[in-house]
C-alpha cells in the first residue's frame, strides 16, 4: 500500500515537467493518491505536462490574486473529487516577483508596488488559497508550502527572499487557527533545483554552485526527488502533529557553517 | 520518422499556435527570440509540443543551444 492511498490532493505550480510540483504530484499519484491541478497563465501548457504525469490529471485554472476565482475555486474542484468532495492535502507551490525585485542591486531599488505583488503573490496566497479551500478541508488534512529557508540573507534572492520570510511566518498563524480543525500548516524548504521558476533568479548559479560542498549529504541541483519526497511525506499521515514548522529538505546545508 | 521539410512544416504550426505567427514567417534562418519574439515560457510550450508531435526529449539546457528554427529543425531531425 502506498504512502498516499486513498489520499485526494490539490497541487498548485505545475509548469513544466521540471516544476517541484509536477515531481510530488508524480510520486503523489504512484504513492496512491489522487491528483488535481491547478494552472496559472498558460493553461495550455499545464494541461499538456498534465498528461505527462503517470495518471493524466485534471486541470482547474487559479491565479491566487484573483479573488473570483479563489472563490469559485471549491465548485470548479469538486467535481473531479467524486461523490463525497473533500480535500486531503494541498500543495502551494507558488511564487513570482517582477524583475525589478531579484538579482544584484534590487533590494535597495525595488518600487513597493512590484514588493507588493511579491509578497501578495509568493506569500499572503497560501492564507488565501488554504482559506478558499476549507470547506473541502476536514480533520489530519495537510496543507504544504514550497520554501527557501529564508532566516537569513542571501545573494540575488533579495524581496523574494522577504516574501519567502513572510512565508514562513503566515504559515505559523495559519497553523495556529487551523490546528483546532485538525489541519496541519508546513513549509518544505528545498534546497536550489534547476526548475523554470529558478532560471528565472538572476544570480542562481551562486546557490548551485555552492550548495553540494557545503552540505554535510550533498546536493543535486538537477534531481527534483528528493524534494518531491519530502512534500509526500509531509502530505501523508506520518508527521501527525507537525504543524507550523519547515521541514528542511536540503540535504543539511543549513545545518552547517562554511 | 519525419524529414526535414516536414518537420519545419509541424515546427512553424506549433509557433503559430503557441505565439500567434504566421508560418510562413517561421524559416530555418529566423531566431526564435531576435526575429520571432518569442518568450521563455513560450519556448518551453513550443518544445513540449515538439516533443509530443515528434517523439523527442529537448532537455532544458538543449532548448537553450536551439537558436534559430532550423537549430530546432536539425536537433528534432537527428534525435527523433
Amino acid at each position: 500500500m502506498g504512502l498516499l492511498e486513498g489520499k485526494k490532493l490539490l497541487v498548485t505550480g505545475v509548469i513544466t515537467d521540471a516544476s517541484l510540483a509536477f515531481h510530488a504530484a508524480k510520486i503523489a499519484q504512484e504513492q496512491g493518491a489522487e491528483v488535481v491541478l491547478t494552472g496559472f497563465g498558460r493553461m495550455r501548457l499545464v494541461e499538456r505536462i498534465a498528461q505527462r504525469l503517470p495518471k493524466p490529471a485534471p486541470v482547474v485554472e487559479l491565479d491566487v490574486s484573483d479573488q473570483e476565482q479563489l472563490d469559485s475555486l471549491v465548485e470548479r474542484v469538486s467535481p473531479h473529487l467524486g461523490d463525497s468532495p473533500r480535500l486531503d492535502g494541498v500543495l502551494h507551490s507558488i511564487g513570482f516577483a517582477p524583475a525589478s525585485c531579484l538579482g544584484e542591486g534590487a533590494f535597495l531599488n525595488a518600487p513597493w508596488e512590484d514588493v507588493a505583488t511579491t509578497i501578495q503573490v509568493s506569500a499572503y496566497s497560501f492564507k488565501s488559497l488554504s482559506v478558499a479551500l476549507l470547506p473541502l478541508l476536514g480533520e489530519g488534512a495537510s496543507i504544504v508550502g514550497m520554501d527557501f529557508d529564508n532566516r537569513q540573507a542571501w545573494p540575488a534572492y533579495d524581496w523574494m527572499g522577504v516574501a519567502k520570510s513572510t512565508l514562513e511566518s503566515v504559515t505559523r498563524y495559519l497553523a495556529r487557527d487551523l490546528g483546532p480543525k485538525g489541519i496541519r500548516v508546513n513549509l518544505v524548504a528545498a534546497g536550489p533545483v534547476k526548475t523554470m521558476a529558478a532560471k528565472s533568479i538572476p544570480g542562481f548559479s551562486a546557490f548551485e554552485d555552492n550548495w553540494d560542498g557545503r552540505a554535510p549529504l550533498g546536493w543535486d541541483v538537477t534531481d527534483p526527488v528528493p524534494v518531491a519526497k519530502t512534500v509526500c511525506a509531509v502530505l501523508s499521515d506520518w508527521l501527525p502533529t507537525t504543524t507550523g514548522s519547515m521541514v528542511m529538505a536540503d540535504g543539511g546545508f543549513h545545518a552547517v557553517g562554511v | 520518422m519525419a524529414d526535414s521539410t516536414e518537420i519545419l512544416a509541424g515546427l512553424a504550426e506549433i509557433v503559430e499556435e503557441v505565439a500567434g505567427i504566421d508560418t510562413a514567417e517561421v524559416s530555418a534562418d529566423k531566431s526564435f527570440v531576435d526575429d520571432l519574439d518569442i518568450d521563455s515560457l513560450s519556448m518551453v510550450e513550443i518544445a513540449v509540443q515538439a516533443e509530443d508531435k515528434f517523439g523527442v526529449k529537448i532537455p532544458d539546457d538543449q532548448l537553450a543551444e536551439l537558436k534559430t528554427v532550423g537549430d530546432a529543425v536539425s536537433y528534432i531531425e537527428k534525435n527523433q
